[in-house]
């Protein structure tokens, strides 16, 4: 096959078409996207949620159903040749074999009832390698993206790893059968910034190695600093700008890209927080399921008007202290003081006089938000609990008030949740939250299943929230950027303790702790030269 | 916040609820006709027994066993008659009463005593979540025939005594669908957010966590409707259920067995009586599941268009 790829890209995407068929009419997925790319090279296509981004990668693996998806125009040629006009039998043996794909969620993608090893060996036995040799490949696959005890490792079940280690099982497999392209589909969004970094890093050196293709489809602009040589933008299903990562960072054509990089975040003044009286202290909070201990004693202070930041990967404990704090879940010991009372010795009365002054903000609209309930009767449930709030004949005209401070419409009133984008709905929560007129409100993770502009502009609403109601946030965040823009104070989680604790200025520019550096070097930097500074630096070190 | 404004918002002009129930009804023109179907049975129900009672309980042996289709014997003789000559199609119509009777209440009684079980089974954290549960256990384990052939033995085989045994042996059905249900609603993020804003568990349960189980609950109770019904018939065929001249479908069909051979008609009827009305209400409650989900509910808005 070698003498045949001479001419052209390795892969070539041109002119694609695809449409989907639902019950409100035909929706085009894509429109006329023509892309390639070439052998040792690592092309990004960024975009954000619905812009398409993973349909023509679909498209490449044949993994649109269809009906309802239809491929109206466009010829995908591997090596020359056109896939869409192949027989199956044919893409199968492409499929996998020379163009791999790994995913977003690799527990999903993995069988949980058979052992790690014999699934990337059925990988090379299906596709006609002896059993023993197959075997001997897999540890040898296994020690390349870097497992310990291949040996071991091959033997447990995909339950008992890591989410990191699940991602570099998926990309073992992935390369079992020596691919000439692999695809990445979002292959670090649910991971931690430091494993981000690893899994990353395992990425290029094993292109660099194999000399193979490698497609990487995000929305994180991060992400396409640090590994990508070009990068594709598209923008509801069209290619808007495509160019070298570089280029299209330090000078973007088209409207959308600029938007896009100007939205980043991480690029805005530090906020200088002056100090006022406290509003909520915590005081060696621990708790412990069974014999794991969560919290190891955690004491922080809250003061009035500002935003506190509580950083951490997953598994630190950033979010037990906030379900504690809202009396979600019994702490072991501890205490938490708002307003001269202990919030965990309350009495059921006093606590529900208290629910009022702090709310929270969830992570996931979507899911934080019946979806039986209209938005006029979530908001105003709040005024059904606490009835002194407001008389029922003002509830309409306060819930339009509400919608119009989160930058909604009156109109959405009598709207179900699923009717609005995400964005929408976690301006709903807010105003949810902002019914009870609480004093504090608790944003457990609230901006980070949005996308990169919606999320500078929820940013911007709570900021704006937070001077016309007078009120405290806690951050609960893993995204730094995020935080450096929006927080006063900073506090660094890991392990259920607090690893250090600071005004934003200091935690970013002079960390202390070297957990606080290496969370902070592990973050992306959507401009690529500073991201390849950052990788030359990582490398020295590691040399030295 | 403060500012006291008291100009109403304008009234958007909306239909009233009913009507938008109607609107969504006849968008799916099978449940339509399944609703129509269902609402003529329970108005036979209610004025059959009323009006027919003396026609239907009238022996008349020349017309014994006739077939049907034959409007020389008049037009209530149209589905034939029975082995003792009284016509099948005025039978039907004043068995629905019973029938109906003893299916409804059986089916409402068991879920309602079920699924209030399953909730407090399924929200509380104490004993009272494991002990209920292992109740359930051991109605399940009791042959529900064995427990119907003792009760009604000790107890007067009536209306009210059926409906009593046909409950309690439906009873864990609810219970455990519902328990699981609430167990995984209890964990959601919406029903966290409403404790955080200091919710009661009253309103929890029945504002948060009924409304998610209750198509369910609705569509395991229709597709029991028959169940029972049939469960009936069977209690009836060992002379422990509806006593003669007392008649329900389920009797009737039992009471035809015999004349299967020679004349089909004495059990096809009411056979087709119990298919429809279970089929009706299934149609039923699958539009309800939709029509009851605001996700869902575009696919009725948007009618039977296709798309093309």
């Amino acid at each position: 096959m070698a003498d045949r790829d001479m001419q052209g890209p390795l892969l070539q995407v041109q002119n694609l078409t695809v449409t989907f068929q639902t019950a409100r009419g035909p929706v085009h997925a894509v429109r006329n996207v023509s892309w390639h790319i070439d052998r040792g090279e690592v092309l990004a296509i960024l975009g954000e949620s619905g812009s398409g981004k993973s349909v023509s990668a679909s498209a490449v693996m044949d993994l649109i159903d269809c009906p309802p998806g239809i491929i109206e125009t466009g010829e995908i040629f591997y090596q020359g040749r056109d896939l869409l006009k192949m027989s199956r039998g044919l893409r199968r043996t492409i499929n996998g074999k020379k163009i791999a794909m790994i995913f977003q969620d690799p527990l999903a993608h993995l069988n949980p009832v058979y052992t790690v090893g014999w699934q990337i060996e059925e990988a090379m036995t299906i596709h006609g390698m002896a059993q023993s040799k197959a075997q001997a490949e897999t540890l040898r696959l296994l020690r390349k993206v870097g497992l310990p005890d291949a040996e071991v490792a091959a033997a447990k079940y995909p339950h008992e790893f890591s989410g990191g280690q699940r991602q570099r099982l998926m990309i073992a497999m992935a390369l079992a059968l020596k691919p000439d392209v692999l695809i990445a589909d979002e292959p670090t969004t649910a991971l931690d910034v430091t494993v981000q970094a690893q899994i990353l890093q395992l990425l290029q050196e094993l292109q660099a190695e194999t000399g193979m293709a490698l497609l990487i489809i995000t929305h994180d602009l991060g992400v396409v600093a640090e590994v990508a040589d070009r990068v594709v933008v598209m923008n509801k299903g069209e290619i808007v700008e495509q160019g070298t990562a570089a280029a299209v960072y330090a000078n973007p054509q088209h409207p959308y890209t600029k938007r896009l990089m100007a939205a980043a975040p991480g690029q805005g003044a530090l906020h200088e927080g002056e100090q006022s009286s406290p509003i909520l202290e915590l005081k060696d909070l621990r708790k412990s399921y069974g014999a794991f201990e969560a919290l190891k004693g955690v004491s922080y202070v809250l003061h009035e008007g500002e935003t506190l930041a509580i950083v951490g990967e997953s598994g630190s404990g950033k979010s037990t202290t906030a379900r504690l704090m809202l009396r979600l879940e019994k702490a072991t010991s501890g205490q938490a003081i708002y307003k001269g009372r202990d919030l965990f010795t309350l009495s059921d009365q006093e606590l529900f006089r208290m629910r009022r002054d702090i709310q929270m903000v969830f992570q996931d609209p979507t899911q934080s938000l019946n979806p039986r309930m209209t938005v006029y009767q979530l908001i105003s449930e709040a005024w059904a609990i606490h009835s002194d709030i407001l008389p029922k004949t003002r509830w309409k005209s306060r819930v339009a008030e509400l919608l119009d401070q989160v930058g909604l419409h009156s109109e959405h009133m009598h709207r179900y949740p699923h009717q609005f984008s995400g964005g929408q709905r976690q301006r709903i929560a807010i105003a949810r939250a902002l019914a009870l007129e609480p004093r504090v409100i608790v944003c457990d993770e609230a901006v980070s299943a949005l996308d990169v502009q919606v999320q500078g502009q929820v940013i911007a609403l709570l900021d704006r929230l937070k001077a016309e109601y007078g009120l405290s946030y806690i951050f609960i965040a893993h995204d730094l950027p995020v935080v450096r823009d929006f927080a006063d104070r900073v506090v660094v989680m890991q392990g259920g303790r607090i690893v250090e604790q600071g005004p934003v200025r200091q935690i970013f520019e002079h960390p202390r702790e070297r957990y606080t550096r290496d969370l902070l070097a592990a973050s992306l930097d959507p401009d690529p030269e500073i991201q390849a500074r950052r990788r030359a630096a990582r490398l020295g070190k590691e040399v030295a | 916040m403060t500012e006291t404004q008291t100009e109403a918002v304008p009234k958007t002009k909306e239909p009233g609820k009913f009507i938008t129930i109607l609107r969504l009804l006849w968008a799916d023109k099978v449940a339509t006709t399944a609703a129509i179907f269902v609402l003529i049975v329970i108005g036979c129900a209610i004025l059959g027994p009323i009006l027919l009672d003396g026609v239907a309980t009238k022996a008349n042996l020349r017309g014994r066993n006739a077939p049907p289709f034959d409007l020389s014997k008049g037009f209530l003789m149209i589905l034939g008659g029975d082995q003792l000559g009284r016509p099948l199609l005025a039978r039907i119509i004043v068995a629905s009463g019973n029938t109906i009777a003893v299916a409804t209440g059986a089916v409402v009684a068991s879920m309602i005593v079920g699924s209030s079980l399953g909730l407090i089974a399924g929200y509380s954290r104490g004993r009272l979540g494991q002990v209920i549960p292992r109740l359930a256990d051991v109605i399940m384990s009791f042959p529900s025939l064995l427990l119907a052939v003792i009760v009604l033995y000790m107890l007067a085989p009536s209306v009210g005594n059926i409906v009593l045994v046909l409950a309690i042996t439906r009873i864990p059905i609810y219970l455990r669908t519902t328990r699981a249900e609430v167990l995984e609603i209890r964990e959601r993020m919406f029903v966290q957010a409403a404790q955080v804003m200091g919710a009661s568990t009253g309103r929890i349960i029945f504002r948060h966590i009924m409304p998610m189980i209750l198509p369910t609950l609705l569509t395991i109770a229709t597709l029991d409707f028959a169940f029972v019904m049939l469960a009936e018939s069977s209690l009836s065929f060992l002379g422990i259920g509806i006593q003669p001249p007392e008649i329900t479908w389920g009797l009737m069909v039992a009471q035809g067995r015999p004349y299967l051979t020679s004349a089909w008609w004495l059990s096809f009827w009411p056979g087709l009586a119990i298919i429809l009305t279970t089929l009706s209400l299934n149609l039923l409650s699958n539009w309800m599941r939709v029509a009851l989900d605001p996700t869902q509910r575009w696919r009725l808005e948007i009618g039977g268009k296709k798309n093309g």
